[in-house]
Formats: C-alpha cells, sequence, structure tokens
C-alpha cells in the first residue's frame, strides 16, 4: 500500500464527524432555503379545514347549539358536537395523567375557550365564516380561579363527571375538587428536624402559569382511507408512537390501521407532547367525510387552550445550623391543573420528578407533598423545555437557600458550597429518594466563581450600594448565583411508563451494502438536530462517517416503538439505544473480519473505522469492506446483511447540572432591569456536539429570560384568561436579548453507554432562579426576603415602591 | 364570495390567480402558489415568520391583503439563493454558525436579514438585533444568528469590495 495515501489514525477520527465534533447540522440544508416540512405545508387532495367554536366562558353550562346558519354557509360541510361524539363514545379521551378530558364541551364549558364545536369546512375562510355563524347559548356559572379556594367548602363543583368519584387516578381525593395528593419523604421526622434547627426560614414561592409556546402552534392533517381502512395522522407530535397507541385505544382502529407522522416540528418545548381535541376531532371529520381534514391551532388557541405549564404554589422551609448547614426541607405545593388533569408526567408520577427539590445539596431529611386541585383554566400542565417538574423544584431550592442565606447573613455562594454534595458521596442518594449518578459540584463553582470574578462583583455591588445610599445612582446592582441538578431521562421502566408504555426507547440500523447506513429511532426533533448528532454517536460505535448515515424519526410505520422526545430523554435514553445497537452491529462485523481474515475474532481489536488483527495492524478490513462482505459472502454461522435493533431500557435517570451566574442592573423609578451579564456552566456529561449543546444553552436561557422577566398567564376573577396572545405574553426579542457566556465541566454518567446525560433543559432550570436570585439580590439589604415571578417593569417597581426607594 | 384576480411577481416569476379580496398574502402564496418557506406563527403580526420581500421592503405576509400586493415584487425565502443555485452568504452562515434549530422561523429570519444588509450593509451587533427584533425565534436565544448576519455581511463586503 502506499505510503502517503494512508490517512492517519487523527484523520480518519476526523472524517467520522463522530462524538464531540462541532459537526454542521445536516438539517440546515433545508431549513435555510425554505424546504423544511412543517404540518401546514401538507396539501392533499380533497382536504378540507377544521376550525373550533370556542367558550367565551370559564364555566357555564352549554344550553343549546344551533348551527343551522352556519350549514347554510359556503363552504361549510359539518359542525360536530359533544352529541355526534357520544355514539362513538369521544366525547371524552384519556389524558396521560389517567383523567379524561373533554374533546367538545358535554353540556359544560370549563375554561375560556375550550372547544365547544368543531367546524368542518372548504378551507379556513369557510371554516372561520362557520365558527362565527354557530349559535351557542350558555347559562354563566361561578367560575374558581383561584387555586387557595378551590378546595374550600362551598367551591362550585367543576367535574360533575366525577361526580361520587372519592378515589381518582392517583389515590383518594378529599374535595370535589380536588385530583390527588403525593408525598414523599419522611414527614414526621422532617418536621422534628425543622423544630430543632437554630434557624428555620419558610417562603411561598409561587411560580406563575406559563406556555411553551413554540412559534409554531399545534396541528395535524387526519387522512382516513376508506379503500384500505388506514386512518394516517401528520401532526406536530412529540411521541408519535404513544399517540398511535392511544388513538387506537379510543377509536378502536386496530393499532396497524393507524400511522402517524411527525413531520419537521417548529419547536416544542413540551407544547406538543400532549394529545388534544383538534387531533380527534380532525380524525372523526375525515372518517365521517371520506377527505382528509386539516386542524390548525392559531397562536391565540396554542397560548390560551393546549398544554400550559407551571402554576404551582410552594410552602418551602429549611432548616439550618447556624453556620449554615442545612438539615432539613419541607415542601407543601398547591399545584393548579385547570379543568382537566390533562399533565404530561410519568403515569406514577403526578407531581413529575418534584421530589428532585433537595437540589445539589446534602440534606439528611426531607419531605414534599402534592396536592392537585382543577380550576377553570386552560388544562396542561407540561414540562415546558424541563423534565417533569423540575424546574418547579429547582426554583423553590435555589430561591430557598437564598432566603436562609440572608436570614444567616451570609453569601449565597457560600451558603451553596457548604451544603453541595461532595464528590466522593456520589453516587448519591439523596433524602428523596434519587439516586445521583455522578458530579463534581464542587469543581464546578469554583470555576464559575473564578471565571466571572465573584469576589469583585460583590466589592463592586457594597460600592454601588453605598452610591445609591448617598444618592449619587438610583440603579440597584443585583448578583444572582443558582446551582441546579436536573433529572433527566426518563426513565428506568421498572417505575416509568406513560399510560402502561414504558419509557424506553430504541433504535434500528440497517448498513448498506456500499457501506452506508440509515437508523431509525422513537424519538423526533423538533430543532435538537437528532439527524445530526445520533449520526455523530453511531459514527464513533461503527465506524462510518456521520455524513454517510441517514437519521429518520417520527414515522411509526417505520421507526421502532420508542417513547419520544421531551424531558431531555433522547440522548439519555435513545442516545443509548443508538450506542447499543451500533455495538451489536460492531459485534457482528468484527465475525465477518475475522473470517475475511481467517484469524479468530478473539485475536482482531476495533481501530475508529476497522477491525485489525492484534500486533499486525497492517492487515485490516474497514467497516465498510465488512459491510460489503455482510452481503456478498456466505459467511458459515452468519446470516447475510448488516441489521440490529436495540430497545435501551436505561438502569437509572441522568443528572445534568450547572452554576449559573446573573448580574444585572435595575432602575428602582422605572423597574427596567439591564441583563449585565450571565455566566452559565453546563455539566451534560460526555459532549456529544458541543456546537449544538452551546446553541441548546443559548435558547434555554432566553426562555428562562422570558419566564423569570414577563411571562405569565392569568385569569380574572370571572374568568377571562389574560396573557393570552402575544400581545401580553412575553417572548423576547433580540434586542431584550443578552449575550451569553457559556462554560462547561464534562463528568460523564457512569450508567450510560457513552456517558451523555442530556442538555436541551438544563438553561431553563438553573437560569429562571439565577435571573429572580439577581433581581431579589438587588434588594437584599433592604431586608427584601423574596419577590415572585415575573419580574416585570412594573412589579420591580412595585418592589422598589414596596420598600420606599421610589421618589 | 366575489374572487378577484391578483397578479405579481415572485421570486422572479409573474404568477396570477384568483382570490378572494380578504385572502392574506401568506394565505395566497403558500396555499395558492405553494410556496410553503415563509410560516405562519401567530395572529398578531408579532412573530415574523411569515416575513417576505415586498417591493424592497420587509413585510409581515400575515398583515398584508393579497389585493396589496397587486403588481408587486415579491421575494421569499424560495428566491434568496441565486438561480444556479448557489446559497446566499447569510445561508450559509446561518448553517455554519448554528443559527437556526427548529427551522420554523428561519426563513423569516434569512428575509429579513437579507433586506437589512441592503438598509445597512455593515451594521453592528445592536443594529443586528434592532434589525430583526420583528422576527421571534424560541429556539436560538439570537445569539448565532445576531453572529450569522454579521459573518455573511463581512463575506458579502469584502466579495463587493474585490469587485471593485
Ligand atoms: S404570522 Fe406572525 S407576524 Fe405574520
Ligand atoms: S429556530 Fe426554532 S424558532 Fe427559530
Amino acid at each position: 500500500m502506499n505510503e502517503q495515501s494512508t490517512p492517519t489514525s487523527a484523520e480518519r477520527v476526523e472524517k467520522l464527524q463522530g462524538l464531540g465534533s462541532s459537526r454542521k447540522r445536516v438539517e440546515d440544508v433545508r431549513f435555510t432555503q425554505g424546504k423544511g416540512n412543517y404540518v401546514d405545508d401538507i396539501k392533499l387532495p380533497g382536504m378540507l379545514f377544521g376550525d373550533f367554536v370556542r367558550s367565551p366562558y370559564g364555566h357555564a353550562r352549554v344550553k343549546k347549539i344551533d348551527a343551522e346558519a352556519a350549514l347554510a354557509a359556503p363552504g361549510v360541510l359539518a359542525v360536530i358536537t359533544a352529541e355526534d361524539l357520544k355514539p362513538l363514545n369521544l366525547h371524552y379521551m384519556p389524558t396521560l395523567a389517567g383523567d379524561v378530558q373533554a374533546v367538545l364541551a358535554d353540556e359544560k364549558v370549563l375554561f375560556q375557550n375550550q372547544e365547544v364545536a368543531f367546524v368542518v369546512a372548504e378551507d379556513r375562510y369557510a371554516a372561520a365564516d362557520g365558527v362565527e355563524l354557530v349559535e351557542v347559548e350558555y347559562e354563566g356559572l361561578p367560575v374558581v380561579v383561584d387555586a387557595f379556594k378551590a378546595m374550600d367548602d362551598d367551591a362550585p363543583v367543576l367535574r360533575e363527571d366525577l361526580e361520587g368519584k372519592t378515589e381518582g387516578a392517583h389515590g383518594p381525593r378529599k374535595h370535589h375538587n380536588h385530583i390527588f395528593h403525593w408525598e414523599v419523604g419522611d414527614q414526621a421526622g422532617t418536621e422534628k428536624a425543622l423544630e430543632e434547627a437554630d434557624v428555620v426560614v419558610e417562603e411561598l414561592i409561587t411560580y406563575p402559569r406559563s406556555h411553551p409556546s413554540p412559534i409554531e402552534t399545534c396541528g395535524c392533517v387526519a387522512s382516513m382511507d376508506k379503500v384500505n381502512g388506514k386512518l394516517t395522522i401528520w401532526g406536530t407530535f412529540q411521541a408519535p408512537h404513544a399517540v398511535r397507541t392511544v388513538a387506537s385505544l379510543i377509536t378502536n382502529i386496530a393499532e396497524h390501521n393507524i400511522r402517524i407522522v411527525s413531520p419537521d416540528i417548529g419547536g416544542g418545548f413540551g407544547n406538543k407532547v400532549g394529545v388534544y381535541p383538534g387531533y380527534i376531532c380532525a380524525a372523526v371529520a375525515s372518517i365521517v367525510t371520506g377527505q382528509p381534514v386539516k386542524w390548525i391551532e392559531d397562536k391565540i388557541e396554542n397560548l390560551t387552550a393546549t398544554a400550559f405549564a407551571r402554576d404551582y404554589h410552594m410552602t418551602g422551609k429549611i432548616g439550618a445550623t447556624k453556620d449554615g448547614r442545612i438539615t432539613a426541607l419541607s415542601c407543601n405545593v398547591l399545584a393548579d391543573h385547570g379543568a382537566f388533569d390533562a399533565c404530561a408526567d410519568p403515569t406514577k408520577f403526578p407531581a413529575g420528578f418534584f421530589s428532585i427539590c433537595t437540589g445539589s445539596y446534602d440534606i439528611p431529611i426531607a419531605y414534599a407533598g402534592v396536592d392537585g386541585v382543577y380550576t377553570n383554566k386552560a388544562p396542561g400542565g407540561v414540562a415546558y423545555r424541563c423534565s417533569f417538574r423540575v424546574t418547579e423544584a429547582a426554583y423553590m431550592i435555589e430561591r430557598m437557600v437564598d432566603v436562609l442565606a440572608r436570614k444567616l447573613d451570609m453569601d449565597p455562594a457560600e451558603l451553596r458550597t457548604k451544603n453541595l454534595i461532595k464528590k466522593e458521596q456520589f453516587p448519591y442518594t439523596s433524602a428523596l429518594g434519587w439516586e445521583y449518578d455522578s458530579g463534581d459540584y464542587q469543581t464546578a463553582m469554583t470555576k464559575a466563581l473564578e471565571t466571572v470574578g465573584y469576589t469583585a462583583l460583590r466589592e463592586e455591588q457594597a460600592a454601588n450600594r453605598k452610591a445609591f445610599e448617598a444618592g449619587e445612582t438610583r440603579s440597584l446592582m443585583g448578583i444572582g448565583v443558582a446551582f441546579f441538578t436536573e433529572i433527566v431521562g426518563a426513565g428506568p421502566v421498572k417505575n416509568c411508563d406513560i399510560l402502561g408504555l414504558g419509557m424506553f426507547d430504541s433504535c434500528e440500523i440497517r448498513i448498506h451494502p456500499t457501506g452506508s447506513a440509515i437508523a431509525r429511532l422513537g424519538t423526533i426533533s423538533q430543532g435538537q438536530g437528532h439527524a445530526t448528532t445520533f449520526a455523530q454517536i453511531l459514527a464513533s460505535e461503527i465506524g462510518i462517517p456521520a455524513e454517510d448515515i441517514t437519521i429518520e424519526e417520527g414515522d411509526t410505520d417505520t421507526a421502532p416503538y420508542g417513547l419520544g422526545t421531551y424531558g431531555s430523554r433522547s440522548t439519555p435514553v435513545a442516545g443509548a439505544a443508538t450506542a447499543m445497537a451500533g455495538r451489536k452491529i460492531r459485534a457482528k462485523a468484527q465475525m465477518i473480519a475475522a473470517y475475511l481474515l481467517e484469524v479468530h475474532d478473539n485475536d482482531l481489536e476495533w481501530d475508529i473505522d476497522r477491525f485489525q488483527v492484534k500486533g499486525n495492524p497492517e492487515r485490516s478490513k474497514t467497516m465498510k469492506e465488512i459491510a460489503f462482505a455482510s452481503y456478498n459472502q456466505a459467511i458459515p454461522g452468519l446470516e447475510p446483511g448488516l441489521e440490529a435493533v436495540s430497545y435501551y431500557d436505561p438502569p437509572n435517570m441522568t443528572y445534568p447540572y450547572g452554576a449559573y451566574i446573573c448580574v444585572l442592573d435595575v432602575d428602582v423609578d422605572t423597574g427596567v432591569i439591564d441583563v449585565r451579564r450571565f455566566y452559565a456552566l453546563d455539566d451534560c456529561g460526555t459532549r456529544i456536539n458541543p456546537m449544538i449543546i452551546e446553541g441548546q444553552v443559548h435558547g434555554g436561557l432566553t426562555e428562562a429570560l422570558a419566564i423569570s422577566m414577563g411571562q405569565e398567564i392569568t385569569y380574572d376573577e370571572t374568568g377571562n384568561v389574560h396573557g393570552g396572545s402575544l400581545l401580553d405574553f412575553f417572548l423576547p426579542t433580540a434586542v431584550e436579548t443578552p449575550v451569553w457566556e457559556t462554560d462547561h465541566t464534562e463528568t460523564p454518567s457512569p450508567h450510560h453507554p457513552i456517558g451523555a446525560k442530556g442538555v436541551g433543559e438544563s438553561p431553563n432550570v438553573g437560569g429562571v432562579p439565577a435571573f429572580s436570585n439577581a433581581v431579589n439580590d438587588a434588594f437584599a439589604h433592604f431586608g427584601l426576603t423574596h419577590t415572585g415571578m415575573p419580574h416585570d417593569h412594573w412589579r420591580v417597581w412595585k418592589t422598589a415602591q414596596g420598600l420606599g426607594l421610589t421618589g | 364570495m366575489a374572487k378577484i384576480h391578483v397578479k405579481m411577481t415572485v421570486n422572479g416569476r409573474e404568477v396570477e390567480g384568483l382570490a378572494e379580496p380578504r385572502t392574506l398574502l401568506i394565505h395566497f402564496l403558500r396555499e395558492d402558489l405553494g410556496i410553503t418557506g415563509p410560516h405562519i406563527g401567530c395572529d398578531t403580526s408579532h412573530c415574523g415568520a411569515c416575513t417576505v420581500d415586498l417591493d424592497g421592503k420587509s413585510v409581515k405576509s400575515c398583515t398584508v391583503f393579497v389585493g396589496q400586493a397587486e403588481g408587486a415584487d415579491v421575494t421569499t425565502i424560495e428566491g434568496i439563493a441565486a438561480a444556479d443555485g448557489t446559497l446566499h452568504p447569510l445561508q450559509e452562515a446561518f448553517r455554519e454558525h448554528h443559527g437556526l434549530q427548529c427551522g420554523f422561523c428561519t426563513p423569516g429570519m434569512i428575509t429579513r436579514a437579507h433586506r437589512l444588509l441592503q438598509e445597512n450593509p455593515n451594521p453592528s451587533d445592536a443594529e443586528i438585533r434592532m434589525g430583526i427584533s420583528g422576527n421571534l425565534c424560541r429556539c436560538t436565544g439570537y445569539q448565532n444568528i445576531v453572529k450569522a448576519i454579521r459573518v455573511a455581511a463581512d463575506e458579502i463586503n469584502s466579495a463587493r469590495e474585490a469587485a471593485e
């Protein structure tokens, strides 16, 4: 062989563009040219359009629906109501949380903008005309919009359909508006420890109702092919296989006759996990009319009817010694779930993984209890760019640690450092039962503090406070520190399922004769770049360049079964399945290579992209050669072809973590906040594609900015929703968004095949408390312990005014 | 509803069609012409996903009636690359610098940036941020978008200088 032409090991690794490479995204070639294929881009012959008549009331009886005028309008073909769905038993659908949700209002509406009737017309304009013409007679009922009043004795009964049901999906219900009580930990022991503590702080921390609000709303195209009896639904589904199974269970159409396809998805952030009435109505309309039916919600519908997030009222209590050692934590949560319990949590976890609320700290004893209640608000409760209820937990503990620091008159960073779980304690079992896989928290904390020059910042702040007192400035400097631990990658089938479906994930690989490959997964990208990164995982495992590997997801007819993409589970679960399937390929490849080289399997070793004879690297077979041999040689004892499938049941969750520091200035006269600096150090274990990780962190931090500084969906006392359009709901533009500084440490997960932990959601989980702590910190020296989110100008100004700081 | 006859140039091609007067330009483009690059992300003219170029100005095509575009010269994301398929420096830079994730805002964002660089060929970062503030992105946090636009501007400028 010609010496010069033999690539070096480094060149071969480079060519693979495997793990650790900032490979450019393959998706972008299409997207930058307007060649994406999102659900609203789908156009089928004879396609009709569906649109909803929605309730103007928060709580009302539906007395009469008159569709006559609508049906007479040009282009309107049908108006579907609950009465039409009843004979099919489709007027209610199961939710992911074990409750049911009205597909179309059954005699009563329970939140403003609830779906009341579905108008099917020739195009979207005619459908909108039809919606205007449907006459609905309502009789208003008293509303419950304050979660704290939901369980009053005289609170109106919201869910008449549950009348007499004292047992819910998660145990006993103690009131007609009660959904569940869930608790974990040692309540008596925690109370005792709190009583015995030198200091105790208590605070009600509210995480307001928000919404994931991707730029693309939810929608679908349902097409019933009456000739072969097959129902196909293209839609914005973060979990296509789960949707297929649910669709089969509720329609009684056999699962093989349903095909669910997720095309390109324009962002999800949790919004597209649930099953919504629009999907069911479009499917029914297609079955009835025999024509494809498209349903695409508009932004107002998206914000007010599909998938809110948060709405947690958390009362935290921390006990500590005088010198700042945390001795106990308790937290009682009132969870506002809206009109139907449609939370997208693993079934056995009605409060998600809220019990990660001991955070990054070594807390000896703890208790968490959560009560869910019904109110006249939209259903949802999705994990908005976080793992299930983890951002709520992180916000609570990170705010509480700051509250404790005030009480002890200690620096918040120092207090954290004192209580961080130590490197040698991993794997660490928390007081609430989670086994944290790996971490080196102190190193991350120290690196963060040093990089931002924390000591100097505090000195500058002291000077700023003096200047403020002296009347030399009207601006206050705030420094926010957060050290968060996420829990992602749900999860082990033994305790994680959704509607009985174990939360494993899958990958199926087929190597083509000429040495390129296709891999199909049970997940679905919504911007995470799976087509790029999963090919990288595989490239490193099987030695085929990433550019020669096609990644396909989202079509239930071709992809192996998986539970989809949310809760940062793709990398921890499907990423692991990919590596494991790759290893099966390699194992067979080794046998083929042994045959070709006429040596024993054990005499071979893997080297980047080939098997070589131990001690004689000149004798080798590349993966490409092996692939071809697998198709053209009759190898004794081996089947032809080179394929593998892996269903990966993770042994544990993964626990990414990070240290975030925010520096901002607050103008006390206007409440305007200027984020001067935001530093984010993430440890997500092995880094598959640093460029993509950084992009995910930028995006997550921007969502954290949005949540902490402005997002809120509220309801007035008559049940009208506020914050339900982009006029009121804050999505930051490039102008409000600061420049992000990112950094990392790398502590691989010991139980994940490649050590990766997942990162997409960390910045939201850690970012929110960092911002909020910074705002609170700006006022701390005036005795402020806690002011709630969102920290919009008005609220911040109110806080300043309350402290007597405004002119 | 009676339809009106409309005629315009889209991406250099003359097109015509019949549409109800209330038809929004975005719907005419997407549904009648099959030009699905520009997207719909809101109902309040906030998101900019529908941004197209209309007679040399960026417009949100969800806020323009099709009749208002009568006789106009419209450019969408599909018309940004050169006729021979060579990508525009902005398209290259968005990919190179990871200026997109889900890609839903991208057509509007690039189309807007394309116009911005004609209005101001050498914008500062602050001017870029202001210049794209009518276009929302939920995925990227804008940082890499700003970078991509700056890099593309530099490239276009040096290509122009080299040509002069
Ligand atoms: S669709 Fe949002 S601005 Fe046009
Ligand atoms: S890339 Fe997803 S909205 Fe911008």
